[in-house]
């Protein structure tokens, strides 16, 4: 009964309309065409020229297929992948721990200052990614105020390093994306009937297993949403290892970047890039079929 | 003590968001405050408070310029990525039609490809067909990564529309033209809105894609990239502070206007 | 294409109407006139086909069979915006983005019709909101968006109005307040409303004539008061207001009524008033017209004896008991509170008594509890 009384009432009266089998294809022929040309085309040169080998003259590479180029890109970069997903998952954890109370916080307990706070969340967005990045290096700094502070503190001694340091690298990533995380994150939150809360309390469960059993179910599509926006970016990044790192903290982003524009090492770059993005298409993949959210867009 | 603990109970939450907003904007007040410093050479050191570099931010060389191209490409990618976008998501929405697992799997695949891969992979291909990198391979970079973000927004929006408030306007003479003119678009709008804004953002803080496809062309994160290393004006501070500050000031001048509309109507 | 929006008058004529969802019948082989100028209402519970016949009506669902007129203008394929019929919606539908006064406007806007502000005012007048034209939908309360929903519709003196569910949303006392409005809006302006409901009292209150659905066609026809008094099936008897439908045979008959026996007891009905077709008949009697007796009592009139109150409810106005018969079936009786006597209590023997010209008779191989666990309350 409740199936059919919800096809007669969701019909629309652009039906007819509808029926005219172009019309989709029209709209989607420019956007495609785009993506085609400038997305899956070059993702495509990319797969050739990852198996190309030098040719004669200096940056020159001919097409041999040789595919046995990943297994030696995997093994000779296989520390910088695996430090580039550590950081990357462990940043994403970050963000998450930082930015759910957060969004809770602005859907929850901000009343009418909710749509400001939003607007602060992203505003840092527009005042430079890179600049935000350098300015956590200068007070993170040796001579910077929260490392004078920790010294005076006795909570460091003098010859501990907060820039050039896996530490700063991870904080960086996390907060370069956390807006990535607050967004998705709130707007899940935001959708849940605070009622659905008090009926909880109602039902002899305390804050705790609440949050356990009603909010966070509740929220996962936001969570599964802002770990995926934070971790895609994070794994491809290399200006926070860049700025806040040290040799010891190489990413992979930072070995593609430099093979592309300064060794013009062309095919590894690109078998690193393209083993980059298989790498994260399955730990996405992975995950979005483990949390059960099959809406991809 | 008792009392305290209560208190301090009920509000950790807010207490926590404080802290989370504090740590968003440390680097922005840095910025802010060192973009008074009378520097010389590099911005690194504090010498001395000035107004010098807010009275005049185009100072360094090529700094305005950067700024000018981030402006135009960041509009002209906007504009580009919006339309093909909201075309996108309006057939998405709207239509059944075959093919539709692999239109979607073709706006998640930039997202979820680390922008390296986009831009490694977009300059090998103008390599490939010996395209010179400059403004315009900046621009159809960032309408290709912004069109996705584009196109979930807008689709969103017209998926909670009510198809009531569309049979309502056919019920009241509208034709199909004028239905999606009077009464579609216009609530679509604060969708299309948000998806312009996010794209114009995007594409305005990007460096990562622009890096690889600039080729001489210079923006104004590129700027601040290759200036960090030999010492950055504080001009730099100037700009990013003004278009965290403008950013500010036109959604919170939108808020208040939507909201003073409200009341007053 | 013909554009009937402004010139079609006449009956509503639905001619075998079929409407099919893959193998399901939402409207099966309808065929209704609905006669220029009346408030006619659909009644039926949820998945009864009603809204699906109102769409069809408005353009918003094309029949799968079957023709739609006008008049003697077809209506069938034509577009919704060429049709001469406006839809009150289900939760109204008001135009976010626009002012309550464009939005009453829209539809004479879009027909290209000169003096809006003065028809705009007179109807914002006859719904009496002329001081909120310049407000958005979402400051109005519930009520008020209910009456702009009407005047959006009737501003353009369409052939036909169409009120889908229009008070479903509204609290109890103002439904009943906006029945009577809507009543009076009808005979003001004299347009042909059909009003699509499940609430069978909002239905009687308004409508002049009501057709009962169930299953994607009309069980009955009819004045409110012929529904109520002759329904002609079980689901009829059962969906407006509650009945005691008793199975019984017909064991004689002499002069205009039918003798019965109910479980061994005789009562009669009136032969007019039964539309049994053979000796098997449902023998049915509406719960206030029984008076309810100690057994000691003599009666006239029809009499069934050896009951046994199981249940009592005081609601006021009246006591409704719950008797249950030497057959073991429970009847329902609601017996007014205005002699004085006090209620009579749980576990009393008592004996039922009724005029015989209350009773009624039903087909006998229907299934006597058609209609009734349909929750009418239940939106579609």
């Amino acid at each position: 009964m409740v199936a059919i009384a919800r096809k007669s009432g969701g019909a629309n009266p652009l039906d007819s309309l509808r029926q005219k089998v172009a019309m989709p294809y029209l709209l989607l022929l420019p956007g495609m065409l785009w993506l085609i040309i400038f997305f899956l085309s070059p993702i495509l040169t990319l797969v050739s020229t990852s198996t190309k080998v030098p040719g004669m003259g200096i940056g020159e590479f001919v097409q041999e297929y040789r595919w046995a180029n990943y297994w030696d890109a995997i093994t000779a970069m296989q520390t910088q992948f695996i430090r580039t997903f550590f950081y990357a998952i462990i940043a994403t954890l970050l963000a998450l721990a930082i930015s759910y109370p957060l969004a809770y916080a602005i859907a929850f307990k901000s009343g009418r200052w909710k749509n400001v706070l939003l607007v602060l969340v992203v505003a840092p967005f527009f005042c430079s990614f890179i600049l935000r990045t350098i300015a956590w290096r200068q007070i993170l700094a040796q001579d910077g105020i929260v490392f004078k502070t920790l010294e005076f503190l006795h909570l460091i001694s003098p010859d501990t390093r907060l820039t050039s340091s896996a530490f700063a690298v991870v904080t960086g990533l996390a907060y370069n994306f956390l807006p990535f995380m607050t967004l998705p994150l709130y707007a899940s939150l935001e959708r849940i009937d605070p009622r659905t809360m008090e009926a909880s309390g109602d039902l002899y469960a305390n804050g705790i297993t609440t949050f356990r059993k009603v909010t966070l179910p509740l929220s996962m599509p936001g969570v599964v949403a802002g770990t995926l926006l934070t971790f895609i970016p994070a794994a491809g990044d290399f200006v926070n290892a860049q700025i806040l790192g040290n040799p010891s903290t190489t990413m992979i982003g930072n070995v593609i970047n430099a093979q592309y524009l300064q060794t013009t090492n062309y095919p590894l770059a690109a078998t690193l890039s393209f083993i980059l993005m298989i790498a994260i298409l399955i730990i996405v993949l992975v995950y979005i079929r483990k949390s059960g959210t099959d809406e991809l867009v | 003590m008792k009392k305290f603990n209560r208190w301090f109970g009920k509000n950790l939450i807010r207490i926590y968001a404080v802290m989370g907003f504090t740590y968003l904007f440390i680097p922005i007040v840095y910025t802010f405050v060192f973009s008074f410093n009378d520097y010389v050479r590099s911005n690194l050191v504090w010498r001395g408070f000035t107004f010098d570099n807010w009275t005049d931010p185009c100072a360094p060389l090529d700094i305005c310029p950067a700024l000018g191209n981030s402006i135009k490409i960041g509009l002209i990618a906007t504009a580009g990525a919006t339309l093909l976008g909201t075309l996108i998501a309006f057939a998405l929405a709207r239509y059944a039609f075959k093919g539709r697992g692999i239109v979607n799997t073709l706006i998640f695949l930039p997202m979820a490809t680390p922008e390296l891969v986009l831009g490694a992979s977009l300059l090998t291909m103008f390599l490939d067909l010996g395209f010179n990198p400059g403004f315009w391979t900046i621009v159809i970079a960032h309408v290709m990564f912004c069109i996705s973000f584009v196109v979930v927004t807008v689709k969103a929006r017209i998926a909670s529309l009510d198809p009531r408030l569309e049979q309502a306007a056919m019920d009241l003479y509208a034709n199909e033209a004028e239905t999606f003119r009077r009464v579609t678009l216009p609530l679509v709008a604060p969708g299309i809105a948000g998806g312009a804004l996010l794209a114009f953002s995007l594409s305005f803080d990007d460096f990562i894609i622009t890096n690889f496809n600039s080729g001489t062309t210079i923006t104004f994160p590129l700027y601040v990239y290759t200036h960090a290393e030999r010492g950055l004006p504080a001009q730099a501070n100037v700009i990013g502070v003004s278009m965290f500050l403008l950013a500010l000031f036109v959604v919170l001048a939108g808020q208040f206007v939507g909201r003073k509309r409200k009341v007053s109507a | 294409m013909s554009d009937a929006s402004t010139s079609a008058k006449g009956d509503l004529q639905l001619r075998n109407i079929t409407k099919t969802y893959g193998d399901f019948n939402a409207v099966d082989d309808l065929t209704l006139t609905i006669p220029e100028g009346s408030f006619f209402a659909l009644l039926g519970p949820s998945g009864c086909g009603k809204t699906t016949t109102l769409r069809m009506i408005a353009g918003l669902e094309e029949p799968t069979a079957g023709t739609i007129h006008v008049g003697s203008t077809e209506i069938t394929d034509m577009k919704p915006y060429r049709r001469p019929v406006n839809t009150v919606f289900q939760n109204y539908a008001l135009f976010p983005h626009l002012s309550i006064f464009e939005n009453v406007a829209f539809g004479l806007r879009r027909r290209g019709i000169k003096d809006v502000k003065e028809q705009v005012d007179k109807v914002l007048q006859l719904v009496e909101l002329p001081h909120l034209a310049e407000r958005k939908p979402t400051q109005l309360s519930g009520g008020q968006q209910q009456r702009i929903a009407v005047a959006r519709a009737i501003v353009n003196r369409p052939a036909l109005l169409l009120l889908d569910e229009p008070l479903g949303a509204l609290d109890l006392k103002l439904r009943r307040q906006m029945q009577i409005e809507l009543k009076w809006i009808q005979t003001e302006v004299g347009l042909t409303f059909v009003h699509v409901t499940h609430d069978q009292e909002e239905a009687m209150t308004m409508a002049d004539t009501i057709a009962v659905m169930n299953e994607g066609r009309i069980e009955q026809m009819g004045t409110p008061a012929d529904l109520y008094d002759n329904p002609q099936t079980a689901f009829v008897a059962n969906f407006l207001g509650q009945s005691n439908l008793i199975k019984g045979n017909v064991v004689a008959t002499d002069g205009d009524s039918h003798t019965v026996d109910l479980f061994g007891q005789k009562v009669k009905v009136n032969k007019n008033r039964s539309v049994a077709r053979d000796s098997s008949i449902l023998f049915g009697i509406r719960p206030e017209k029984i008076r309810i007796q100690e057994n000691s009592h003599t009666n006239s009139g029809c009499v069934l004896e050896g009951g046994t109150i199981v249940d009592v409810s005081y609601i006021g106005v009246s006591t409704q008991y719950q008797v249950e018969m030497p057959w073991g079936q429970e009847l329902m009786v609601f017996e007014q509170n205005d002699d004085g006597i006090p209620p009579l209590a749980k576990g009393d023997s008592v004996k039922l008594s009724w005029e015989p010209v209350f009773s009624f008779g039903l087909n006998g191989h229907e299934d006597a509890s058609a209609g009734s666990e349909v929750n009418p309350t239940e939106d579609e």
